[in-house]
């Protein structure tokens, strides 16, 4: 790689076509420094002793050479890497959790309207050019958002429309036959309507809220929720640890929203989360009787959801200052960079910085390899629905959801391990298109730089580091084998 | 013989969770075919498959019939008017002239750009260049990684060793990464030079599968028995092995067009892919993307074709899996398998009911052999092409000559 970069071009050339007086010296400083006049397999070498330490060129700027613009490599990758991997680390946790969670209730409900859909939607997202993916977002998503943000009315001409999308949605998601199909439209498309109505009643894209109407709600709602897929209802004390932990979560909302929340730093905020699913876990632990590790499990879920749900609140409520900050100018949605320069404000407001101009790239980046992840995770829940051992675990007599959770997801999950893992190389790729439409300073701009300058330094530096990531994405891959197959384990 | 037991497919091998039923119909509809007419039949229902194969058709010949291909100075020119490099007075501000109704062409269906090149001229010829990579790249990282695969499968021990860590250290490389590093060095030469390098970056993932198919097919009773015979290697590998993982081969050869379209057009969007003045198809996107406010017709059809080609190849792919791998069957609707349980009972002609039976029948025994794995002589089916096939450990050791 070194050398093939090495032989791509002419690192002096914008030298030898320059102007300056002092061309010669110029064109004598930089062989100097970057000694050009080794050959590039001896200058690999010298490369390389710098990388693990006994190199006689470099010393002083870094391990990892000088870039033709005699900048330190070092420097130039710890700012670049930052927000690539936070677009990196965003876009394949949100894509593998959604491709998981869809592909599974696809398999679920195989040949259905939602699985022809979801398949439909996935070969044509598997066959989407990013770059212009990429661009329609920002053309439309972006900007177009942005103006309906100037205006926020949804017209009570859409909104019928929109509820009748929703109803059949959820209708062909939930498996029901004649009039409860019906029933299951009508429900979703009312739901829906009444939804869409309160937002443009309340004026809710300018000043959006859940209220603790809303966090009531869902605090339940995830509270029986997390308990049916986690323990099932049945489970009489997981379900009271968890509305017990919701119950915190209400009572809270308040002292957190206008009290404690104002002045919270970083740390402080991932400290207030560990401790919410500690004493979540503490509460579950209480209640647990004599089973007490499945229900202190859910009610640490439930206390996590709860948390996170209260602190997009607290995000929200900062929306109406983000967005017309002087800064921002009521165009919230960023199309270029990964962070508005000079933005002043609490950890709520850069926290929402960060949001908007993640939002786009993350889409782009989601959109090509939830695709994959959907449809290997239908074909392998789908082969594991087929075993014999899921026959068994039917025939004892236990419920869909344990048969399901228990036996065949976490068998279907293994084969996705493997795919996750050797895909995070073709996220990264991807992120190199994805950076350059947003015009992000990143590990794409650092490696075409490199590439556009004749410059083998930032090259291999990134090279190293997604070689480095792969490696240690096999590492987890493996260490999540062993987790999911005990086999694996005792060997 | 290897003292780990390969994973053996069985004809008549009695999938789980499926029904008799459901066994009898797949059974009645490849009777008495060959494994070439029954991929053919599989491929041909497959209605997304064959819509998407007749649209790629029509874009292919759409693509070298109306710009005309270019190789070198042998230029035969198209039926289309104008060319994709010379330049044109602009009509009606250069927007596409394209109705839907009352279905018209006009002079430039897909618009012109601001120095007047006819947009659907160039759009074809950037379908042409990436049509052209795309198959290159396809056979040749078919054929690469067939060849390691193969090798490394078969040899197994050191070769294997050298062949699969040469792969990973190419797999942990971001494709478009390296792409980009030798399309940079290459790209300049033309077209044809990076649609070879694409495929000497391609072919890992097809060695990978076709070296696992190869381990478990060299473990089969014909290949032990091509070696007794005599044959070489060379022989095994090609004539024996290869044919029987022929179907993993193109399923994922299929693929690998569809992401070498992709890889191609991203690479020309970096600017290390097709160089001016040829074109491509993500070149011209890449061009255009600042004209994106007043000129989108620039933007949009290179895109679509490029999504068009994708997702037709996509399909195919899908068809030929659906083909190729008869464990991924498409699940009997209600209504065939009501059928298939009435048709005995039902008022039919004799002889057909009898043919039925008999199938019901047969699916039945040969389902209970499947069942019986291990014990002696597995199922006997009463049409001898679903008898099970005895396992190694089915076959007592001593019992061996009898092949």
């Amino acid at each position: 790689m070194y050398i093939l970069t090495a032989l791509s071009g002419d690192p002096l050339e914008d030298l030898r076509v320059s102007t300056a007086p002092n061309k010669q010296q110029l064109i004598e400083a930089r062989t100097a420094l970057l000694h050009l006049d080794v050959s590039p397999f001896l200058r690999y070498f010298l490369w390389l002793g710098d990388i693990i330490g006994i190199g006689p060129s470099q010393k002083g700027f870094g391990w990892l050479g000088v870039t033709v613009q005699n900048q330190p490599v070092t420097v130039l990758l710890s700012q670049a890497a930052g927000s690539t991997l936070r677009l990196v680390t965003v876009a394949s946790l949100v894509a593998i959790i959604l491709g998981i969670v869809i592909g599974i209730t696809t398999a679920l409900r195989q040949y259905s309207g939602y699985d022809y859909g979801v398949t439909f939607l996935s070969f044509l997202f598997f066959s989407l050019p990013i770059f212009w993916v990429a661009v329609l977002l920002k053309q439309y998503i972006a900007i177009g958002f942005n103006d309906f943000l100037g205006d926020p009315q949804i017209s009570y001409a859409l909104i019928p429309i929109l509820a009748v999308i929703s109803g059949l949605v959820w209708m062909s998601i939930i498996p029901r036959k004649g009039l409860q199909k019906l029933l299951t439209f009508a429900i979703a498309a009312v739901v829906t309507a009444g939804i869409l109505f309160y937002m443009d009643l309340s004026d809710w894209f300018s000043t959006p809220h859940i209220g603790i109407v809303g966090i009531v709600i869902t605090s339940v709602g995830l509270a029986f929720g997390v308990t049916a897929i986690s323990t099932g209802l049945k489970k009489r004390r997981a379900l009271y640890a968890s509305l017990t932990v919701a119950a915190l979560g209400i009572a809270l909302y308040f002292p957190f929203m206008y009290g404690f929340s104002y002045g919270l730093e970083l740390p402080g905020f991932i400290g207030l989360a560990l401790l919410a699913i500690a004493v979540s876990f503490g509460i579950g632990w209480l209640w647990g009787g004599s089973d007490r590790m499945p229900v202190a499990r859910t009610a640490a879920i439930t206390g996590f959801l709860v948390a996170a749900i209260i602190a997009l609140d607290r995000f929200m409520l900062v929306w109406n200052q983000y967005a017309n900050s002087g800064r921002v100018k009521g165009r919230p949605i960023a199309t270029i960079g990964s962070a508005t320069p000079n933005l002043e404000g609490s950890l709520w407001v850069q926290g929402l910085d960060a949001f908007t101009h993640l939002l786009l790239p993350t889409i782009a980046l989601i959109l090509i390899s939830f695709a994959s992840y959907t449809r290997y995770s239908r074909a392998s829940l789908l082969e594991v629905m087929n075993q014999d051992y899921i026959r068994t675990a039917r025939a004892k007599g236990l419920t869909e959801r344990t048969v399901v959770v228990r036996h065949a997801f976490r068998n279907a999950l293994i084969p996705i391990a493997t795919i996750v893992a050797f895909d995070i190389g073709g996220i990264i790729g991807g992120a190199v298109i994805t950076e350059r439409v947003f015009g992000w300073t990143g590990m794409g701009a650092l490696f075409q730089n490199g590439l556009d300058h004749v410059d083998p330094n930032p090259v291999m530096a990134f090279f190293l580091v997604t070689g480095g990531l792969a490696i240690l994405f096999n590492l987890i891959a493996d260490l999540v084998y062993a987790g999911l197959d005990p086999r694996i384990r005792v060997s | 013989m290897s003292n780990i037991p390969p994973p053996i497919e069985q004809p008549g091998h009695h999938e789980p969770g499926i029904t008799d039923q459901e066994n009898s119909i797949e059974l009645k509809e490849v009777a008495g075919l060959s494994q070439g007419q029954i991929v053919r039949k599989r491929f041909f229902r497959h209605r997304g498959a064959l819509v998407a194969m007749i649209v790629l058709a029509f874009i292919i010949l759409m693509a070298f019939t109306s710009v005309g291909p270019a190789f070198g100075s042998w230029k035969p020119g198209g039926w289309w008017q104008f060319t994709w490099n010379v330049a044109v007075a602009i009509e009606n501000g250069g927007r596409p002239t394209i109705t839907l109704w009352p279905f018209t062409f006009g002079n430039h269906p897909f618009g012109q750009d601001e120095v007047g090149r006819d947009i659907f001229a160039v759009v074809m010829r950037g379908t042409q260049q990436s049509l052209m990579i795309m198959v290159i790249t396809g056979l040749i990282a078919t054929v690469i990684g067939t060849v390691i695969g193969a090798v490394s499968g078969y040899y197994r021990g050191w070769t294997d060793s050298v062949l699969m860590r040469f792969t990973d250290v190419i797999i942990t490389i971001p494709v478009i990464v390296i792409g980009a590093v030798l399309g940079r060095r290459f790209g300049i030469q033309g077209a044809q030079v990076l649609a070879i390098i694409l495929g000497l970056v391609l072919w890992t993932g097809l060695a990978r599968l076709v070296r696992g198919e190869f381990l478990s097919l060299r473990e089969r009773e014909f290949v032990d028995a091509a070696r007794v015979a005599g044959a070489r290697d060379r022989r095994i590998i090609f004539r024996h092995i290869l044919p029987n993982a022929i179907g993993v081969i193109i399923v994922n050869s299929t693929l690998l067009m569809a992401a070498a379209i992709l890889i191609e057009t991203g690479l020309s969007f970096l600017g290390y892919g097709v160089q001016a003045p040829d074109t491509s198809l993500g070149k011209i996107i890449s061009e255009n993307q600042v004209a994106f406010a007043t000129r989108p017709w620039l933007f949009w059809w290179p895109g679509l074709f490029i999504i068009a080609i994708a997702l037709c190849i996509n399909f195919i792919g899908d068809g030929l899996r659906d083909a190729f791998d008869p464990r991924q069957r498409r699940m009997p609707t209600d209504r065939n398998l009501k059928r298939a349980k009435r048709a005995p009972k039902g008022p039919k002609p004799i002889a057909d009911a009898a043919v039925t039976d008999l199938t019901d029948a047969a699916a039945f025994v040969s389902a209970r052999g499947a069942g019986m794995q291990g014990g002696p002589g597995g199922g006997v089916g009463m049409r001898g092409y679903y008898a099970p096939k005895p396992t190694d450990e089915d076959r007592p050791a001593p019992k061996r000559d009898d092949r």
